[in-house]
């Protein structure tokens, strides 16, 4: 701990080595000790935790601490959600007997609660018999993200496979052809609610947003340019919730009676109106972001406008606000979910009504824990795409 | 925001198929013709009310205001069936009545007069008379609400109950501690770990909570005050007389079959009674169903597809551990009195 140290480390020449240079009060000798050896790679975890760690009392209490609170509510939750937890209930006539649930509350977890109701959970009210459809509109959904996140699927043929998929993921949903039944929207529920209002949102806000984007930058139509900051302005300036009410609530009261456009259609309209003024403003950033003379160069090439557009602005514009993007994707997945104040049964509501039984009502956290986690994996696989994308084109960029 | 929005949903919208006209069958009734053409009833419930509307395990929506919704569509259709359930929140559920988006609104809904009054609605009957009530942990030796001067409840922000205790305790001059909570999983919790010396609700949550504690449930005890009226119903839209008819005799068909001890076992043998009473309650004498725009069986369908009264809430009610009480017949000390069907 004394300055003394330090400049030895130096004077041995270490410290350029060191991942974390070496400051006053720091005891990094035994570092450099150990960086003496030969196969310095196979102590680098090891010094990694003394320079970061242990590197001196302070900090070694606070690891400490740290590691024994961690280490308790891992082993705590580890009995609470393993060990003592009841995984499956008897069920008798009158539907599942919680009584060793509620014998194990408060000391072990109750996934009989989910088993018995993962496919509520995960499909809503949709018709119990033909739940099959909508789990594999699930899998056609997670199929379509894997495939455009494919760099070598990226050309026009990816429009064909989006209009197919779509018109499958329709027909399985709705049936009433090729002899399967017809299940009308109200009935839809769960998961592919969630991915269906979040999907759609999206791929119709984002061709939304570039045009906005771009109105709002236009130059030789005011009217359009006005007309463009009025919505974002317009729409950025009340929340969410405000224009799912205005869908639910006070459209239907303009319309002549007997014309009800559906609940979940008006719900999805209002989604993509709201994430299409939110991400008009990511792309208006970058085109912004985007150097003036690329602007100049394509007009000295005497390209035209919607040519100008699309293979010098747009491509370097959108390129540059991936993270931003994708920060709206990711919170507009999660914003679906309030479309349960206007009763639709996306994963969250389906969720919420399971433990509504009373057998359940005592299961929250169980619940939540669930949906914590197919949220999270959704959003996880986002933003992991997003980085990768991010270092993909600055190495081709660097190139 | 509004014109866009309406815009855009218009757009979109165009797409949809008005609603078919209503076939001129004779029945008086646009909405019953407009039922009777798609087949099918729009019945407006919960989105999860244990007890009244709420989707079990296989996503079917059970309850006592669901099976009154059936009752509606087997008086009309034939077949109990034919429901289409919408679910509603306490938000949206008048819009979607009021914008013909539903036939009838079934969502434990309070009877009120501001609420006909106001809104262009009109309460059919009361299926399931409720009130604010008030659980104690038994070793607290609480006999009444007189005794929790000073007490904290447990009760759920926002609510008709929380009014009501309010302007209860106020009125008799009671001082009490509220503790909001808005999750009732946490509201419950927080009452069981003895956060609250009272929690309060409707009495028909409060005694499936007691019912759910199983064994424990001895451990808790209702206090005998309903300190408020929550006559819960079926709702219709004002200007269609003949279908507000229609759905408020359902419901008194399914009472009197109780009363005169019809029940969906016994209907077969009931069609060839010699009673005049029951005779016109099935539809061999009489033609009361075509007075209403339906057929003449219309009350044998609707016990049939769903039974009578009392074996509705057998089903719904009874399961999670509610007392008769006053939801029994007039005759056995409760509110229903059906009005003579003849």
């Amino acid at each position: 701990m004394s300055h003394s140290t330090t400049r030895t480390t130096a004077a041995l020449g270490e410290a350029a080595h060191d991942p974390v240079p070496a400051i006053a009060g720091i005891p990094a000798a035994p570092i450099a000790a150990e960086r003496a050896r030969p196969a310095a790679g196979r102590f680098a975890p090891v010094a990694w935790a003394r320079a970061n760690l242990f590197s001196g009392w302070l900090s070694t209490a606070v690891t400490l601490a740290l590691i024994y609170l961690i280490a308790r509510w891992a082993i705590g939750f580890f009995d609470w959600a393993v060990l003592h937890a009841v995984w499956s209930v008897p069920q008798t006539e009158a539907g599942p007997d919680a009584s060793a649930c509620r014998d194990a509350k408060g000391v072990g977890a109750c996934w009989a609660m989910i088993g018995d109701k993962y496919r509520f959970i995960l499909f809503g009210r949709y018709t119990y018999e033909e739940q099959w459809r909508p789990a594999i509109v699930i899998a056609l959904f997670i199929g379509l993200y894997a495939i455009s996140a494919m760099r070598r699927f990226w050309r026009k043929e990816l429009l064909l496979i989006w209009i197919v998929a779509l018109t499958a993921i329709g027909v399985l949903m709705w049936g009433g052809v090729a002899g399967l039944e017809f299940v009308p929207q109200d009935s839809w529920g769960g998961l592919p609610i969630t991915l269906i209002l979040s999907t759609f949102g999206l791929a119709f806000a984002f061709p939304l947003a570039v045009l906005v984007a771009l109105g709002r930058r236009s130059t030789a139509m005011p009217a359009v340019r006005m007309l463009c900051v009025l919505y974002v302005e317009l729409i950025r300036g009340v929340p969410l919730i405000t224009l799912l009410f205005m869908a639910s609530v006070m459209f239907p009261l303009f319309m002549p009676e007997g014309f009800n456009p559906d609940k979940l259609l008006r719900a999805q309209v209002a989604i993509i109106l709201f994430a299409g003024a939110y991400l008009a403003e990511v792309v208006r950033g970058g085109l912004q972001a985007l150097p003036k003379g690329q602007y100049e160069a394509a007009d000295a090439l005497g390209l035209s406008y919607w040519k100008k557009t699309g293979l010098i602005v747009l491509p370097q514009a959108l390129r540059l606000v991936i993270p931003p993007l994708v920060n709206t994707f990711i919170g507009f997945f999660k914003d679906t979910s309030l479309v349960l104040i206007i009763g639709i049964f996306d994963l969250l509501l389906a969720g919420k009504v399971a433990i509504t039984d009373p057998v359940w009502q005592a299961y929250s956290t169980e619940l939540y824990l669930v949906l914590a986690v197919i949220y999270f994996a959704f959003c996880y696989v986002m933003s992991r795409y997003s980085r990768g994308l991010e270092q993909e084109f600055r190495r081709t960029a660097r190139r | 925001m509004k014109r866009i929005t309406l815009l855009g949903a218009l757009l979109l919208g165009a797409g949809l198929a008005f609603s078919p006209p209503a076939a001129a069958q004779g029945s008086g009734s646009a909405t019953i013709d407009t039922i009777k053409s798609r087949g099918q009833l729009v019945c407006g419930v919960s989105t999860g009310v244990a007890g009244f509307s709420l989707a079990d395990s296989k996503g079917v929506t059970q309850g006592i205001d669901a099976d009154t919704c059936r009752a509606v569509a087997a008086a009309i259709l034939g077949d109990a069936n034919k429901v289409r359930f919408v679910p509603t929140t306490t938000t949206n559920r008048f819009t979607a009545l009021q914008s013909g988006e539903l036939d009838m609104l079934v969502r434990s809904t309070t009877w009120t007069l501001g609420r006909e009054g106001n809104l262009g609605l009109l309460f059919a009957g009361v299926n399931f008379y409720d009130g604010t009530g008030f659980l104690v942990k038994s070793a607290a030796g609480v006999k009444s609400v007189k005794d929790l001067d000073g007490a904290t409840i447990c009760v759920q922000p926002g609510t008709s109950t929380e009014l009501a205790i309010a302007d209860y305790f106020r009125l008799n001059k009671l001082k009490f501690t509220p503790v909001l909570i808005q999750d009732l999983a946490e509201i419950q919790n927080t009452y069981l770990a003895g956060r609250c010396d009272s929690y309060s609700t409707d009495a028909s949550g409060l005694a499936s909570f007691r019912f759910q504690q199983g064994p424990k449930a001895e451990e808790h005890v209702l206090l005998p005050e309903i300190i408020s009226k929550e006559p819960l119903g079926m709702m219709v839209r004002k200007g269609d007389d003949k279908f507000f008819d229609l759905v408020r005799w359902t419901l008194f068909a399914m009472i009197q079959a109780e009363e005169s001890g019809v029940s969906s076992k016994n209907i077969d043998e009931m069609l060839k009674s010699t009673n005049p009473d029951i005779r016109r309650l099935v539809g061999t004498e009489g033609d009361l169903g075509k007075a209403l725009g339906v057929d003449n069986r219309w009350a044998v369908n609707v016990i049939r597809g769903v039974g009578n009264y009392g074996e509705m809430w057998d089903r719904t009610v009874a399961p999670l551990g509610n007392p008769r009480g006053i939801n029994n017949l007039w005759n056995k000390g409760g509110l229903h009195y059906p009005p003579p069907i003849r």
